[in-house]
């Protein structure tokens, strides 16, 4: 210690001082705020309902009525649940831009925290589905993908298309494509039956099997093209198609040319 | 003379004095064959069936019609370690492990498509110019049966690899087989072997789809061609052209070098679709489970009309004496195909009954020149695209924002109001085209030029057509309708009255045309 204390006076202490100390600032900062993103304490939670219900009032109960209780176009949000709320605001269909037949995939209103917000709010109201973790989701590690394949084609693929690009139903419904949709919201999707959509409990598919699911969905997405042009995955139609115009159209033009060429 | 041409002269003489076919040679070499763009589309069909030959067999090299169940091992890996047929795992080892495999079924599948769509533009060429009359009319049956067997072989060729779509369409198939009152369900289980899908469906149109149809084919083809050979060739009218010549080049060499260019540039055509743009991907489609379904499963397109006539279909299924009588497949799925085809097949003669024309005719009609026939070829069009657009119904409601239920409703009254409409339209255009002939017969060509008279009234001038021209607007028959007399000459009513109220109506809506210009008619213009 007597050594050290030699250098105390050195000119080098002023500069170093100041580094650690500023380093330690920074620990402390770092270490505070990573304590923020833990589960909300009750009063965290108190005020982020309060945020979200403003939001609620002022964006959604025009149509949901003042308590959630639903009206005449709207159905009644108590006891959908966070998952519900994350799912439909996150992924822009709520609130909808008009009253077409269904609410599309748009680019979403609010921002990350309005929705976690408003999700509060509505999960407060009644217990429901809630988000799924991070951890929860870790598809990579859990889901199996040539399963996920098997329950896709058996439990989607009806509306969603063999290859997730979704597909027509009655009156100008549809179920949209499954390409590029964040992991967490086809979680959600299952787990609440979204408009046209049917709930799959965790009897039904098990949250392995969700994840098996997701895995084989972002692999699809991740699809290469092999054997050319995908044509949109949608079938035999657009082949036929291209059969008749480009195919057939180069050989008649071709044929015409021949025979012009006779004269 | 040459060693070369000695040695070529003594092999040709040795061959011919052995066969003798030198005389053969010399004359059928010499053939001429009249020379127009639409004459082709039947070669497009034939080069596309020899692309299929030689694709197709070497796809048998490695596929595997067996129903055998196996654990995929092969390198696609969202379908590693799930049971399938063994005819699957083939196919998919032919995409994925065969050397070119991908290749040659894409090859084999985009030219069944060229194929049947090459068919049925030749057949409306046929149809259209009326080369289907006599002395035709059996090589136009023909025809109707290499479409009807196309429609089949293509339809087994994409079932063969048991993926999920193709599983789809043997069960809709199957369905339409159930709906056959009475020996239905029977002829199901005599086809699949008992229970669908069973094990034995594959193997066994395998064999048909590799054997007996190419050979029938085949069969159908070289006769198909051999009456094409031995009636001569017909050709669209023109200077020169009588029914008693052919004008053109001879097989040799001109149509031998176009014939053998035009085979590679199909084939070119078809590897390049086979190269760029994927067709029937089964391994996305995944392995077959009767549990199983896609939205937007649909038929090839040669297919799609059968499918979008059973997608529009209204739900009918009367109870009787305790059978259930599923019309909503029965009527879409059979009858209406068979009434379609079955006419299609003897129109060669309903025309004849009509017009009571037995000559032979080998100069072609221009289409506005038989304004009923081409009307009634429009309205038969109009019919088949309302149901081929009803099949891609649910793609057209979705990327097109409209309701699968108000297409359905479009093409059910579509389908019922649309080819009358057609028929008029069509007729009334061919009628008002042959008025526009007469006019540029009678007043010569419009040359744009206004010329303004010493009285100051503006005139076009009109310059004559060449005499070439005026010969190819005038030259075709206008024949007066059928004559039926009610009464024969002892003044005794002929039998089947009503039928030949019907015949001598349609025998004047068949005769129905603007009149052409007349010798007479164009000296007294001259003389204006």
């Amino acid at each position: 210690m007597r050594s050290l204390s030699r250098y105390r006076r050195h000119r080098a202490v002023a500069p170093l001082l100041l580094i650690f100390a500023l380093l330690g600032i920074g620990t402390t900062f770092q270490v505070a705020g990573a304590a923020t993103t833990s589960p909300m304490t009750a009063e965290e939670r108190t005020a982020a309902i309060e945020e979200g219900k403003e939001i609620f009032l002022r964006g959604c109960s025009s149509c949901h009525g003042l308590n959630a209780e639903g009206g005449a176009i709207a159905p009644s949000l108590i006891g959908v649940g966070a998952a519900s709320v994350d799912f439909q605001v996150a992924t822009g269909r709520m609130p909808m831009a008009d009253m077409s037949q269904q609410a599309m995939r748009k680019t979403p209103i609010y921002n990350d925290e309005e929705v976690a917000a408003l999700a509060a709010y509505v999960a407060s109201l009644a217990p429901g589905p809630e988000i799924p973790s991070e951890e929860m989701l870790n598809y990579e590690r859990d889901g199996e993908i040539a399963e996920g394949g098997e329950l896709f084609r058996t439990n989607c693929a009806m509306c969603h298309n063999f290859a997730g690009q979704g597909g027509a139903l009655t009156q100008g419904k549809y179920a949209p494509s499954v390409m590029g949709v964040k992991p967490v919201h086809i979680y959600e999707a299952m787990i609440t039956g979204p408009q046209s959509m049917p709930v799959f409990s965790d009897k039904t598919l098990t949250p392995k099997e969700k994840l098996s699911i997701i895995k084989w969905i972002k692999a699809a997405e991740k699809e290469p093209q092999l054997g050319g042009v995908a044509l949109g995955r949608v079938g035999p139609v657009t082949e036929g198609l291209l059969v008749w115009t480009l195919g057939l159209g180069l050989l008649i033009g071709i044929a015409v040319w021949l025979a012009a060429k006779a004269k | 003379m040459s060693a070369r041409e000695r040695i070529a002269g003594n092999v040709a003489n040795y061959v011919d004095e052995r066969t003798g076919a030198a005389a053969w040679m010399k004359k059928n070499l010499q053939k001429v064959f009249p020379d127009h763009w639409s004459f082709m589309l039947g070669e497009i069909a034939l080069y596309s069936f020899v692309i299929l030959l030689l694709s197709g067999t070497f796809l048998t090299f490695w596929f595997d019609p067996s129903m055998r169940e196996v654990v995929y091992e092969g390198s696609y890996e969202p379908l590693k370690g799930l049971e399938m047929s063994a005819a699957y795992a083939s196919a998919l080892d032919i995409s994925f492990e065969v050397r070119g495999g991908l290749l040659m079924r894409q090859i084999h599948h985009w030219s069944a498509l060229i194929f049947m769509a090459a068919i049925v533009v030749h057949l409306l060429r046929v149809f259209f110019t009326g080369a289907f009359r006599k002395p035709r009319e059996f090589n136009w049956i023909i025809g109707v049966g290499l479409l009807t067997l196309g429609i089949v072989e293509g339809f087994l060729g994409y079932s063969l690899p048991d993926d999920l779509l193709s599983g789809t369409g043997i069960r809709i198939a199957e369905a339409i087989l159930q709906a056959i009152p009475l020996v239905g369900s029977y002829l199901s289980y005599f086809l699949f072997g008992g229970v669908f899908p069973g094990v034995t469906f594959i193997p066994r149109i395998y064999t048909l789809h590799i054997l007996i149809i190419p050979g029938i084919f085949l069969a159908l083809i070289t006769v198909h061609l051999m009456l094409v050979w031995y009636q001569k060739h017909t050709q669209y009218p023109g200077p020169g052209r009588t029914e008693k010549n052919v004008v053109g080049y001879p097989l040799m060499p001109v149509y031998m070098a176009k014939a053998g260019g035009f085979f590679f540039i199909v084939f070119g055509v078809t590897a390049f679709l086979g190269a760029v743009a994927s067709i029937n991907p089964i391994w996305l489609y995944g392995p077959y489970t009767p549990g199983q379904i896609s939205a937007g499963s649909q038929p090839d397109w040669y297919m799609g009309w059968l499918d979008g006539l059973v997608r529009m279909a209204p739900p009918i299924e009367p109870v009787i004496f305790g059978y259930t009588l599923s019309l909503n497949i029965l009527i879409p799925g059979l009858i209406i195909p068979g009434i379609l085809f079955t006419g299609m097949a003897l129109y060669p003669f309903i025309e004849q009954w009509i017009t009571g024309d037995k000559r032979e005719h080998h100069l072609l009609d221009r289409p506005r020149n038989a304004p009923n026939r081409t009307a009634l070829g429009a309205m038969a069009l109009t019919f088949m695209l309302i149901a081929l657009i009803n099949g891609g119904n649910d793609l057209i409601a979705t990327n097109f924002d409209l309701s699968i239920n108000q297409i359905m409703w479009f093409s059910r009254i579509g389908i019922i109001v649309l080819p009358p409409i057609a028929f008029i339209v069509t007729k009334r255009l061919c009628l008002s085209l042959q008025r526009a002939d007469r006019e540029l017969v009678l007043h010569g060509r419009e040359t744009g030029r206004l010329v303004m008279m010493p009285s100051g009234e503006f005139v076009e001038v009109h310059e004559p057509i060449s005499p070439e021209k005026a010969w190819l607007l005038t030259q075709h028959e206008q024949n007066a309708p059928l004559q039926l007399e009610e009464k024969d000459a002892r003044g005794v009513r002929r039998p089947g009255l009503l039928k030949s109220k019907l015949r001598k109506r349609f025998a004047i809506a068949h005769a129905e045309q603007v009149a052409k210009p007349t010798v007479e008619d164009l000296k007294e213009i001259e003389h204006h």
